[in-house]
């Protein structure tokens, strides 16, 4: 067991580096670029029961530090992503995947959860109700503690595999959110999904994406994420996974020190395809300038 | 796909905002002309994307106009300094269809990918017909280079050539005579659809989508088309820049930038 492994749901992983859900396609594209078994494990693509193309362009907008988007979910549909990506996935990932469900009821989510859920490769089940960048579903199911356990609830009917709510930071109360998830039986929380923002060109004087808003993220967000993560993860008894802006070695254990007890790594993959590679091999050094002996360690120190 | 750093060898304007920025390193994964870089800069938090004008071994020229921060800070550069690229993203066009006599459509920032593409057909001993579409006389470069290579070459300028020439190699040429001062190259008022040649075998093209729609409605033959879109990625993660095609989905950086003409779906 390595310095670098971690307690994830019962399962071990050999280090806590996720990169994030729709920064990491369904992961054979970044399987050319290097051996992505290093990786703890990744979140895939978010996945919806039908295809979607998503939102017109653009969808892509720069920030100071970060970028928003407004995607729009664009996926080829929960059929597709048994019939197509896993199986290209299976050739280059030996490890489990995370699938990312989203929906536009609560039927939807349980229905894609329970065919994804299915799939021996998919150990776990991000469940993301905090999509701020479609129109009627997405972010509407995580703004409201009634829905988000309803839908926690009727996915957790339909799968045995460890349910983790993916929780939106465009709340009044994060925390109200995460308890109702774990009251209604989530196993775990994964935050912060992206901040609502928008650009404006100044010379056609109009919203930059076609969208009008979109989600920011990357190192503008991390410290919003890192202190609703501390906030959750004081709320809450189940494990919470920490993403935001995560972008170097130093924020995964800072994420690691709020009470994060895995980070995902997001926006850094689309600027440096090499990122979460590059984090996970200089942890061991950055772990040791802050005296830290074993990150499974730290999980049990911090929570 | 690779990460590589490059060096700066040469970084001069070419119009008032149109840079030509000369780059040596590793540029084994840039393999067919229409692909493009993408360019880590200090500041900024998402790379650019600049398309491959030229490749000759380890160097690659690339041209860009100035249009906000990012470019802003490319134009303040120096030989010597070193940039991270991310190179060998897009598909880039395809040859093989060319036949005997391709056709070239380039507008304004859209010339330069054409310039490579050019460069081969010519290599092949195609004859290649170009049309350089500009907004005005100020803003015309390249048109020398592509005449250079062997190509035919009309230059078409939107606002028109005045008449009493001033200052400027452009400006000095009659307009709409073939051969003045020995450049052999043709001026014309008006859009690049203004002055399509009777006869052309393919063609291929470039430049801003009012351009490329026009291209698409003027044109007899099958063709590609390079487009434009704000990525984040540029490699094919995010989907970003996504459009939809005859074909199904497809993502500009890395199942584009070309679509064949037959692909292509405009929004309304």
């Amino acid at each position: 067991m390595g310095r670098l492994s971690i307690d994830f749901f019962g399962e071990t992983l050999d280090n806590p580096v996720i990169p994030a859900s729709g920064c990491f396609g369904y992961g054979y594209e970044f399987a050319e670029l290097y051996d992505i078994n290093v990786l703890g494990t990744f979140s895939f693509k978010g996945t919806t029961r039908e295809p979607r193309f998503g939102n017109s362009t653009p969808r892509i907008a720069e920030t100071s530090s970060g970028m928003l988007n407004a995607v729009g979910l664009q996926n080829p549909g929960a059929e597709k992503v048994i019939s197509e990506e896993l199986p290209k996935l299976s050739k280059v990932f030996r490890k489990k995947v995370m699938a990312n469900v989203s929906g536009f009821s609560v039927r939807e989510y349980a229905e894609t959860c329970e065919m994804l859920g299915r799939e021996p490769q998919v150990g776990w089940l991000e469940v993301n109700v905090s999509c701020p960048n479609v129109h009627g579903g997405g972010m509407s199911f995580g703004t409201d503690c009634s829905q988000a356990s309803e839908v926690v609830r009727a996915v957790k009917a339909v799968t045995k595999k460890p349910v983790i709510i993916k929780l939106s930071p465009n709340v009044t109360s994060i925390t109200d959110i995460a308890k109702a998830c774990e009251d209604a039986g989530a196993d775990g929380v994964s935050l912060i999904n992206t901040i609502l923002g928008m650009r404006i060109d100044l010379r056609t004087r109009k919203p930059v994406l076609a969208n009008t808003y979109g989600g920011l993220s990357g190192p503008a967000v991390f410290p919003v994420a890192l202190r609703m993560v501390h906030q959750v993860s004081h709320a809450v008894r189940i494990p919470v996974i920490g993403m935001g802006g995560v972008s170097s070695a130093e924020d995964v254990l800072e994420m690691m020190m709020a009470g994060a007890c895995a980070v995902e790594v997001g926006a850094a993959n689309l600027v440096d395809p090499y990122i979460c590679k590059e984090i996970i091999e200089t942890l061991p050094n950055a772990m040791d300038r802050y005296g830290i002996e074993s990150l499974r360690e730290l999980q049990k120190e911090v929570k | 796909m690779k990460e590589g750093i490059f060096e700066i060898l040469e970084n001069l304007p070419l119009t008032d905002s149109v840079y030509r920025m000369v780059l040596s390193g590793d540029t084994s994964e840039m393999t067919a002309p229409g692909q493009f870089v993408n360019i880590k800069l200090d500041g900024l938090f998402l790379r650019r994307p600049i398309s491959l004008c030229e490749l000759d071994g380890d160097l690659m020229t690339l041209i860009y106009k100035v249009v906000g921060k990012g470019t802003a800070a490319m134009a303040d550069m120096v030989p010597g300094q070193m940039l991270n690229v991310l190179t060998g993203l897009g598909n880039g066009y395809g040859l093989s269809e060319a036949g005997d006599a391709p056709l070239l459509l380039g507008g304004g920032v859209g010339i330069p990918p054409l310039y490579e593409l050019a460069k081969r057909l010519r290599a092949e001993g195609r004859k290649v017909t170009c049309v350089l579409g500009f907004n005005t006389t100020e803003e015309v470069f390249y048109a020398e280079e592509f005449k250079a290579l062997g190509c035919a070459v009309t230059v078409t300028i939107r606002d028109g050539i005045p008449e009493s020439s001033s200052e400027g190699r452009i400006t000095e040429a009659a307009p709409g005579t073939e051969n003045a001062l020995g450049t052999g190259i043709l001026y014309k008022k008006g859009f690049v659809t203004d002055a399509l040649p009777v006869e052309y075998s393919y063609f291929y093209t470039c430049g801003p989508e009012p351009m490329l729609r026009a291209v698409f409605k003027s044109t007899k033959t099958s063709g590609q088309f390079s487009f434009e879109e704000r990525m984040g990625c540029g490699f094919g993660a995010c989907m970003g820049c996504s459009c939809r095609t005859v074909t199904g989905y497809k993502r500009i950086c890395k199942d584009g930038p070309v679509l064949r003409k037959e692909e292509i779906l405009w929004d309304a």
